[in-house]
């Protein structure tokens, strides 16, 4: 069966979640997954339990299993309804799983190395041929038995869909919490399914707009700290920070370019809040909009050509696109959006097709898909308060923040509108999601 | 004379409307005018010097100078917490996604005015803030423009730019919670912060 399996190298798998580890931050509460809205359509699997795996703390399976979910594109089996519990290849008995209805099988056995590592073998099956799809033998420590368990669920993702899957990512938000009468910002980065929170920076002042580095090593935010909002610079696996702008007015709104050399912001130190590119090299400015409205929230077109951003130059805020030569404006900025009289803090799709968006529509507040190409503004929420929406790096997923019974959580809505989750901090408001990059592999 | 004084109305409830004359105007006392304002006692008080706590008049000749009507020969720090007191509104009113002062909030807005000019010494912060709608930043934006906007106001009033700093807080700090008009509408306002007194 070996022959069957691809060795992994465990190093090439991202150092990020062990230098994070070792930063050793408080270890909080975990974010707690609630599944809000069942999805028609999705494909049949079945991910068995792996022999062995209730050894540790947090079974592969059951983290395979809820990755799946999540993504709004598989109903896994319940195990109960399993016909059996293979976990080889040659103990699959193909046409009772067809029987139970499922298109895929995922098993897999865990084994204990003298030397204390865990080997993980895992195969997945197409239930129907009868063939497998995807076969890997890994060694893991047992403490990174839950990250494996998200990189299965990538390669298991991949394989079916055809699209990369973005499990073993990371997500960065601000938890505002109630200490002894006063409020503690805490700017956090857990996994993609609320676990392993790190709070990664405390303030009694607020933080806001946490922007990833494309290598998925450094966050961009807005800190309030010195009385006043001005925007740092934090290695999250060191804890390094450092102050990018701190001029007179406002500095906010980090953003950044899609080839990690600059920093979109809006800087009101000119008089009025603007759109500015910051060359992280030399710490020089090119000013991008200078307008006497309002304008703010860059974000890049993964194409690196081009910004759109929020601005009320029409009277209500809308969204406008401005082309760069390099980082220098080309041309008037274009405007985008034209339904609805409150369109802001757009972010593109990672394929830049979709800008997501605030829709305002009286004092709703909802999540809205533009589609660049078809011109067509779609919402996808359905609550009343949504903001900072943020797309999964496979653009599968958009994650953002609303308002339930009067508290703050983050909600992740698939990109077709059909599947919709929740992930409701243990305590305090939590908000500003951004959604990381796929982690930098060397 | 030089009129240098203010011109009040208090209303029955206690809540204040203020007219305010011109700055400096030649002559005596500016009448107050009769038309948008209800019928009601007129407190027109005359002008004198402040002393500072050095002794020294607190403020420099040549500008207009605080009369009783602000401090009765109180020390300020009392006047600032006297809720009686014609600078007791030191927070005003937005309407939603706008920067402009309703004209309801202007004439409050110009007795600070007076204040400031005559007493260049103090200075005040100008802190703007939005309700929770719609997204953060853009209302860290917004609130900054609020702040600007009473700069600006304050400025054409005669306040020395040196006087006046302007902070954002957009909608992170809101004083009312809830998600209904009788929180946000408390939540869209600039504060005025004194110091240097």
């Amino acid at each position: 069966m070996d022959g069957f399996m691809k060795r992994i190298d465990i190093r090439r798998f991202g150092p990020l979640l062990l230098g994070m580890l070792l930063l050793a931050g408080q270890a909080q509460a975990r974010l707690v997954i609630e599944i809000s809205g069942g999805v028609e359509g999705a494909l049949p699997i079945a991910i068995v339990p792996f022999s062995g795996e209730l050894a540790y703390d947090d079974p592969l399976s059951s983290v395979i299993r809820a990755n799946l979910v999540r993504s709004g594109r598989f109903a896994p089996l319940a195990s109960e309804k399993m016909p059996g519990t293979p976990s080889q290849a040659g103990q699959i008995d193909f046409s009772r799983w067809r029987t139970a209805g499922v298109d895929h099988i995922v098993i897999g056995r865990t084994l204990r190395q003298q030397d204390g590592q865990v080997q993980v073998q895992f195969q997945l099956f197409d239930v129907l041929r009868g063939v497998q799809m995807a076969g890997y033998s890994i060694e893991v420590p047992p403490q990174r038995l839950r990250k494996l368990a998200h990189q299965i669920s990538d390669i298991v993702y991949e394989a079916i869909t055809g699209e990369k899957g973005a499990f073993e990512t990371l997500v960065s938000y601000v938890a505002v919490e109630q200490v002894n009468n006063e409020r503690m910002f805490r700017l956090a980065v857990a996994d993609a399914d609320g676990h392993n929170e790190q709070i990664i920076l405390s303030s009694r002042q607020p933080l806001m707009s946490p922007s990833w580095s494309p290598d998925g090593r450094r966050l961009a935010y807005v800190s309030f700290e010195d009385g006043r909002s001005q925007i740092y610079m934090q290695d999250i696996v060191t804890g390094a920070r450092e102050k990018l702008a701190g001029f007179s007015g406002i500095n906010s709104a980090p953003a950044w370019s899609p080839d990690g050399r600059y920093l979109a912001m809006t800087l009101s130190r000119d008089g009025q809040p603007d759109i500015y590119i910051m060359d992280l090299a030399s710490r020089q400015f090119s000013r991008i909009s200078n307008s006497p409205s309002i304008d703010t929230e860059p974000s890049w077109a993964p194409d690196g050509r081009s910004l759109v951003f929020t601005s009320n130059r029409g009277g209500r805020p809308q969204i406008y696109q401005q082309a760069l030569q390099g980082i220098r404006p080309q041309g008037s900025p274009r405007r985008l959006t034209f339904e609805g009289n409150y369109n802001a803090r757009a972010r593109f799709s990672p394929n830049g097709r979709y800008l997501a968006m605030v829709h305002g529509e009286g004092n709703r507040f909802r999540i809205a898909l533009l589609d660049m190409e078809q011109r067509q503004l779609r919402i996808l929420t359905d609550t009343g308060s949504d903001e900072s929406p943020s797309f999964a790096p496979n653009g599968s997923m958009i994650i953002y923040a609303t308002e339930r019974n009067h508290r703050g959580v983050l909600e992740a809505v698939s990109v077709d509108g059909r599947s919709q989750q929740r992930l409701g901090a243990s305590r305090g408001d939590v908000r500003e999601p951004a959604w990381s990059p796929f982690m930098a592999r060397k | 004379m030089e009129f240098k004084g203010i011109v009040m109305k208090w209303n029955q409830t206690g809540l204040m409307a203020v007219a305010v004359a011109a700055l400096v105007l030649q002559g005596c006392s500016a009448p107050v005018r009769e038309g948008d304002m209800q019928d009601i006692p007129v407190d027109e008080r005359s002008v004198g010097v402040d002393p500072g706590s050095d002794g020294r008049p607190g403020v420099e000749t040549g500008v207009v100078q605080v009369g009783e009507g602000f401090f009765d020969g109180r020390p300020i720090e009392e006047v600032m917490q006297d809720p009686e007191s014609v600078l007791s509104k030191r927070v005003f009113y937005f309407e939603f996604d706008s920067a402009e002062l309703p004209l309801d909030e202007q004439a409050a807005l110009e007795v600070h005015a007076r204040f400031l000019a005559s007493n260049p010494r103090i200075s005040v912060v100008l802190e703007g803030h939005t309700d929770e709608r719609g997204s953060r930043e853009y209302n860290l934006a917004l609130g900054e423009r609020r702040a600007k906007s009473i700069e600006r106001l304050l400025s054409l009033l005669g306040v020395g730019q040196g006087q006046m700093e302007v902070i954002s807080f957009g909608e992170e700090r809101p004083v009312a919670l809830g998600q209904h008009e009788d929180a946000w509408r408390l939540n869209r306002r600039v504060e005025l912060l004194y110091t240097g007194y």
